[in-house]
């Protein structure tokens, strides 16, 4: 049987990208459905993560599909020494579909090769969080109408930030320039750097975040500048207010222009910036919701035309 | 004359396997990876031998040994381009190059401490980058040859 898990997305290419973005825009369209009625969906958290979860959860009730799961591995018989692969294996007897977080790197990968009910990866350690990605680009294609040929100004802590390289890998086919905004100390890693120049991207690396330099950008990416990633703590205390988005930053930015962030923030982005037309934070992860309900239903195996042609939305 | 010499040791095996071309500085990592210390057939160990293309080079010759392909990727790993010869009933039998393969499973350890291989019972996977770097199926990091640990 062919797996049809989601563990990456960073290789799909640019038709199969568009098909979950109409699929997902078809959810946003009708998001109440029964179209995965009599469907069991697995949560599996092996590390919180309550947002991440919510978001599937509700993804998986819209739709019609009952969940089972676990919030937090404690409970769970993996603190008595069970493995991975004995869990999946044994919701797998149970469950039609895995969404699972893990806090170790790869273990979506191996816990789709252990068995041949679906996984979503729904985030392992710091390596990858496709649905996160896929929200991410539903968010600038709805709000730029296209995802080609755009400024994209990633800004903050650009070395830890997962999910600013999974976007960095997933627009590579979409012509894009990014401006890379970070202080020294978590700028965007050599490796990242060396994938734009193999795949031909454009960037800019800056350290000045201005109303200037972000006079151009059609996406702000803002990530958290956190304390503990630092080893120079008065390295921190130096740069923790430069990467501080305030109202007064926005006079010469793009119409089109959005905020995104991938949530939770703390400071970086501040308050009164939330009134602003720019923001889109909050709708980014409303996106979530018809992302995920996009991804669900693709590892199950139902099509786009399914989905137009659906019999079971409600209201 | 060396090339004589070489043939003499290869020849008078009548069964077993020949290490060719082996770097200097890693005969003795060769030794100890083979465990031939154990070894308790003929087995012949010898650095420093003069070779045309590595100038000085290190050889060693096991009697009744045959490599597996998981002994020969172990061995591509720790020295790649190192040649096997097989001898039977005094004859080559087979010839090789040993360069680093494509896939190693199982034979490599992720320097990751976070990689979920090394936190769960299971076989690595490693594919090579190029002929110095290997890459983790599992989490993506890559590692350079030099810094790898067998599993």
């Amino acid at each position: 049987m062919e797996n049809r898990s989601i563990v990456s997305i960073a290789d799909y290419g640019k038709e199969k990208i568009q098909y979950l973005l109409d699929m997902a825009a078809e959810f946003e369209a009708h998001p109440n459905r029964q179209i995965l009625k009599g469907k069991v969906v697995a949560t599996l958290f092996f590390e919180p993560s309550t947002r991440t979860r919510l978001s599937f959860e509700t993804a998986a009730n819209r739709l019609g599909a009952r969940v089972i799961g676990f919030t937090d591995p404690k409970v769970t018989s993996s603190s008595k020494g069970e493995t991975l692969k004995d869990t999946i294996k044994m919701v797998s007897n149970y469950a039609d579909v895995i969404v699972m977080r893990h806090k170790l790197e790869g273990a979506a990968l191996y816990a789709s090769e252990v068995t041949n009910v679906p996984i979503i990866n729904a985030g392992d350690g710091s390596n990858l969080h496709p649905s996160q990605t896929m929200l991410d680009l539903y968010s600038i294609y709805k709000t730029q109408g296209t995802l080609e040929n755009l400024n994209i100004y990633m800004v903050g802590d650009l070395k830890y930030g997962r999910t600013v390289h999974s976007l960095l890998m997933s627009m590579r086919k979409y012509n894009p320039t990014f401006h890379f905004i970070a202080p020294k100390e978590l700028e965007m890693p050599e490796e990242y750097k060396l994938y734009c120049k193999q795949n031909n991207i454009n960037y800019i690396e800056q350290q000045d975040f201005t109303e200037d330099t972000i006079a151009d950008a059609d996406i702000l990416y803002m990530t958290r500048v956190q304390r503990e990633r630092f080893t120079d703590l008065m390295e921190y205390e130096r740069v923790k207010d430069a990467y501080i988005l305030k109202t007064n930053m926005l006079g010469k930015c793009k119409e089109n222009m959005k905020i995104l962030h991938p949530l939770p923030r703390v400071n970086e982005i501040e308050y009164d910036v939330d009134e602003s037309q720019h923001a889109y934070y909050f709708d980014q992860a409303q996106n979530g919701l018809y992302a995920r309900e996009a991804l669900i239903c693709d590892v199950l195996g139902i099509t786009l035309d399914q989905i137009k042609n659906d019999n079971t939305i409600i209201g | 004359m060396e090339q004589n010499k070489e043939n003499m040791m290869v020849a008078a095996l009548e069964n077993g396997s020949v290490i060719d071309h082996i770097p200097t500085n890693k005969l003795f990592t060769i030794v100890q990876l083979l465990d031939l210390e154990k070894f308790k057939e003929e087995v012949v160990i010898a650095n420093n031998l003069k070779s045309q293309v590595m100038g000085k080079k290190g050889l060693i010759k096991i009697s009744g040994k045959f490599f597996s392909e998981a002994e020969i990727s172990k061995l591509a790993v720790v020295c790649p381009n190192i040649r096997l010869t097989v001898i039977k009933d005094y004859e080559v039998k087979e010839k090789r190059e040993v360069t680093l393969p494509e896939k190693l499973t199982n034979i490599v350890k992720c320097a990751n401490p976070v990689c979920i291989t090394n936190n769960e019972p299971m076989k690595t996977v490693f594919y090579r980058k190029d002929m110095e770097t290997l890459k983790c199926r599992y989490c993506g990091k890559e590692q350079k040859l030099k810094d790898i640990k067998l599993k």
